[in-house]
């Protein structure tokens, strides 16, 4: 009995470590980067740099979305404190994308550091549990992927830079009626993951409103048995679907259109902004993506300066590594905040309740321009307006659809 | 010898209760004196909850000598049950005090319930059973609790495990919406609520420890024939060993619950529970003092670390094994035995020398 725990635990002490390992390995790149900003900054000597915090999984299963919007903030904030100005310090906490006591550890740890404005959190569960102590210390709050509705209506401090899921569903589903209004739909989501399920819930209400044939609503899986999807796309190809949605992330994505491609069943997939990183898995033969239909507000591949220059800096500071919406969120949140602040003239020395109450009236009036959209707004509700991009893979590139 | 044996065990405890409440009184002074940075005062009630879920788990390892892989499971079930009841009882009962202890008391009955139901068929088997139907339990549990909406509108309290066959009327409100977890949870956990649970719960599992049924429970453990010889009903004990221990589980979840806004069901998963065994492995199994201090101290131990910035993880693990190496190897218990008796020694010699005088 004994040696069964002692084995156990060891096997589980080891599992930790790999898992700290990966995290571990790519860190080095992103620390020495964030050197130095610091060290610019000390030469400016400003003094009165506003101090932005950020909770995301750094760590853990996770990591992969924290790590991604800590990149994009990090180059945001680097190029900010080189135009001299107003000066930004920023810090990135990590909360292993748990949404009760690690999440709010991690918060209050910035808030000790003196946070004057929390750019986070990365996932939905440490938000939630993080917004209602934000409204308690009257700390503004512009969150860069905690996609769920009721985020933004815990407070009146608490804003988002993504799409809500419901939203982003009912965009699917208009778009969906537009293009292919006679298609026979499946959907496949994830009913243990709120992003893939509040999307997916959004979007069935939307098609039920539309008149949209959905044959399959309840193709459900859960985080605990995602390793083999092949049930989900075989009750879609039974139920002749033609239009498969698919509201979740590239990695299962991924897995879904290689066995659809084994039982020789070639719907039209739709996938969401979950769906932006697919051509970028390993071992993933992109061809099998071509005529992928997906919503995401950025891509990397696209040609314009901002995002060229964007993808550049990733790349160097990340090991090449291609950056996708996280980090493009990562980077709008800082700049969006940035310019609010110019526009407050919120400095170093302004109080968090002061700076909170003064970016709140900045955020319900200005116009923001930045990778993932043009002219976004937000509303009462702390919710962002901009408009959704489609786009098909075509010969291995997003090309937007007309 | 017998009433020395006695003595010995009382003040062991009796060490234990003052320890808890030296600990208690001394943070209660500090945070009234604003020593306390936010982040310590965030801590003060997960430990609070994670001690109680460690000795409540040490009966169940170390004196019953089953293995539960499960103990988050409980954990979680008495968090969600005590979150929906204070939330239904919000306008029923006045105080916070109140409605916290019958939240607490609820879970922990609805765990206490789940745990005699799993053991009905499970305690009368011989061998690692247990700990394959508690892991297999955790999960189950993680995933409907995943898919469960409950809300609470002007005709009463609904419940269902999809949104579509639930519809709350005008003014209704989720309590707990599937994936998101518990969302908009009205804080009113305490710390003084945390060192009573804490206090229950050492009184609980000592006296339990102690008593006949203890005795009975540790024969058990040791020689299940031999116990079953003497007249020893091998499955009640054990069952009353197991119920106990998921009652106590179930009433640290509904305070961790109301400490936050929010929670999800994936908070209550494997890791969770592995986390509470390491605590009670690491702390001596059968050990009360040591659980309530390895509890303590490792809970804090990774947040302490967040200097370290991304290496913290790693860090812990390589503590955990030198803590464990250190502590399970026999050199280590030869010098630590030697020590205690030397001091002991000292102790009984200025007793001698004073008693003389």
């Amino acid at each position: 009995m004994k040696k069964f725990i002692a084995l156990l635990l060891a096997a589980m002490m080891v599992m930790s470590m790999f898992a700290g390992c990966q995290s571990g390995s790519e860190q080095t790149a992103t620390t020495a980067a964030q050197d130095q900003p610091t060290g610019e900054q000390a030469a400016a000597d400003t003094g009165a740099a506003v101090k932005i915090g950020l909770t995301g999984p750094l760590t853990g299963g996770n990591s992969e979305y924290g790590l991604a919007v800590r990149g994009g903030m990090e180059i945001a904030v680097e190029e900010i404190n080189a135009k001299g100005g107003l000066q930004i310090e920023f810090k990135a906490e990590d909360d292993e994308a748990d949404g009760s006591d690690k999440a709010v550890s991690a918060y209050n740890t910035l808030k000790d550091w003196g946070m004057q404005i929390f750019a986070g959190a990365v996932t939905t569960g440490s938000a939630l549990a993080i917004a209602a102590e934000t409204v308690n210390d009257q700390i503004f709050m512009l969150t860069p992927s905690a996609s769920a509705e009721d985020v933004a209506l815990t407070g009146s401090n608490i804003y988002q830079m993504c799409f809500t899921d419901p939203n982003q569903g009912a965009s699917a589903a208009e778009l969906m009626s537009q293009k292919w209004p006679d298609a026979t739909i499946g959907v496949i989501y994830d009913s243990s993951d709120p992003y893939s399920t509040g999307i997916a819930e959004g979007f069935l209400a939307k098609a039920e409103e539309l008149g949209l044939n959905v044959a399959v609503d309840d193709a459900a899986f859960t985080a605990d048995n995602k390793a083999d999807l092949s049930t989900q796309v075989t009750q879609c190809k039974d139920a002749g679907c033609d239009m498969v949605f698919l509201p979740f992330y590239y990695t299962e994505a991924a897995q879904v259109l290689t066995y659809a491609n084994t039982v020789d069943y070639h719907p039209t997939f739709f996938g969401c902004d979950g769906m932006d990183g697919i051509l970028n898995v390993e071992g993933f033969d992109t061809t099998l993506a071509e005529g992928l239909v997906l919503m995401t507000p950025f891509d990397a591949n696209a040609t314009d300066e901002a995002t060229v220059s964007f993808v550049t800096k990733y790349k160097e500071n990340n090991d090449g590594k291609v950056p996708n919406q996280f980090a493009a969120d990562g980077y709008d949140v800082i700049y969006a905040l940035y310019n609010a602040c110019v526009a407050a003239g919120i400095d170093g020395s302004t109080s968090a309740a002061d700076a909170c109450a003064l970016l709140q009236e900045q955020f319900s009036t200005m116009t923001v321009d930045g990778l993932t959209g043009k002219g976004m707004t937000w509303d009462e509700n702390g919710m962002i307006s901009k408009a959704p991009a489609a786009v098909v893979v075509t010969d291995g590139i997003y090309v937007p659809i007309s | 010898m017998k009433t020395m044996l006695g003595n010995m065990k009382t003040r062991t405890n009796l060490v234990t209760y003052l320890v808890v409440i030296a600990a208690f009184v001394l943070m209660q002074v500090f945070n009234s004196l604003g020593m306390l940075s936010s982040s310590q005062r965030g801590y003060l009630v997960p430990v609070c909850v994670y001690i109680s879920l460690a000795v409540s788990l040490n009966l169940l390892v170390g004196v019953c000598g089953e293995l539960s892989l499960g103990h988050a499971g409980f954990m979680g079930i008495g968090a969600f049950t005590g979150v929906v009841v204070a939330a239904v009882l919000k306008d029923a009962v006045a105080g916070d005090a109140v409605r916290l202890v019958l939240a607490m008391i609820a879970g922990g009955f609805t765990a206490g319930v789940m745990g005699f139901l799993i053991g009905i068929p499970v305690l009368r088997l011989r061998g690692d059973y247990l700990a394959i139907v508690t892991l297999a339990f955790g999960e189950i549990m993680k995933n409907i609790i995943g898919n469960t909406y409950a809300g609470i509108d002007g005709e009463g309290f609904h419940m269902a495990i999809s949104t579509s066959k639930m519809k709350l009327g005008e003014g209704g409100k989720y309590i707990i919406s599937g994936p998101l977890g518990a969302t908009g949870v009205e804080k009113i956990a305490t710390f003084t609520m945390g060192f009573v649970l804490v206090m229950f719960t050492l009184f609980v599992v000592l006296n339990l420890i102690n008593s006949k049924e203890g005795r009975a429970i540790k024969a058990v453990r040791d020689n299940r024939i031999a116990a079953e010889s003497v007249g020893i009903n091998v499955t009640a004990f054990r069952m009353k060993a197991f119920v106990v221990s998921a009652f106590l589980a179930g009433m640290a979840g509904a305070l961790f619950g109301l400490n936050y806004s929010s929670m999800t069901a994936s908070k209550f998963n494997f890791n969770t529970s592995i986390n509470i065994l390491v605590f009670v492995v690491l702390g001596g199994m059968g050990n009360i003092l040591g659980s309530v201090i390895s509890a303590a101290v490792l809970y804090i131990l990774p947040e302490a670390m967040r200097g370290l910035e991304d290496f913290r993880m790693i860090i812990y693990a390589v503590v955990l094994i030198l803590v464990m190496l250190f502590t399970w190897s026999p050199k280590f218990k030869d010098a630590v035995s030697v020590a205690g008796d030397k001091i002991k020694g000292i102790f009984r010699k200025k007793k001698e020398v004073g008693s003389n005088e």
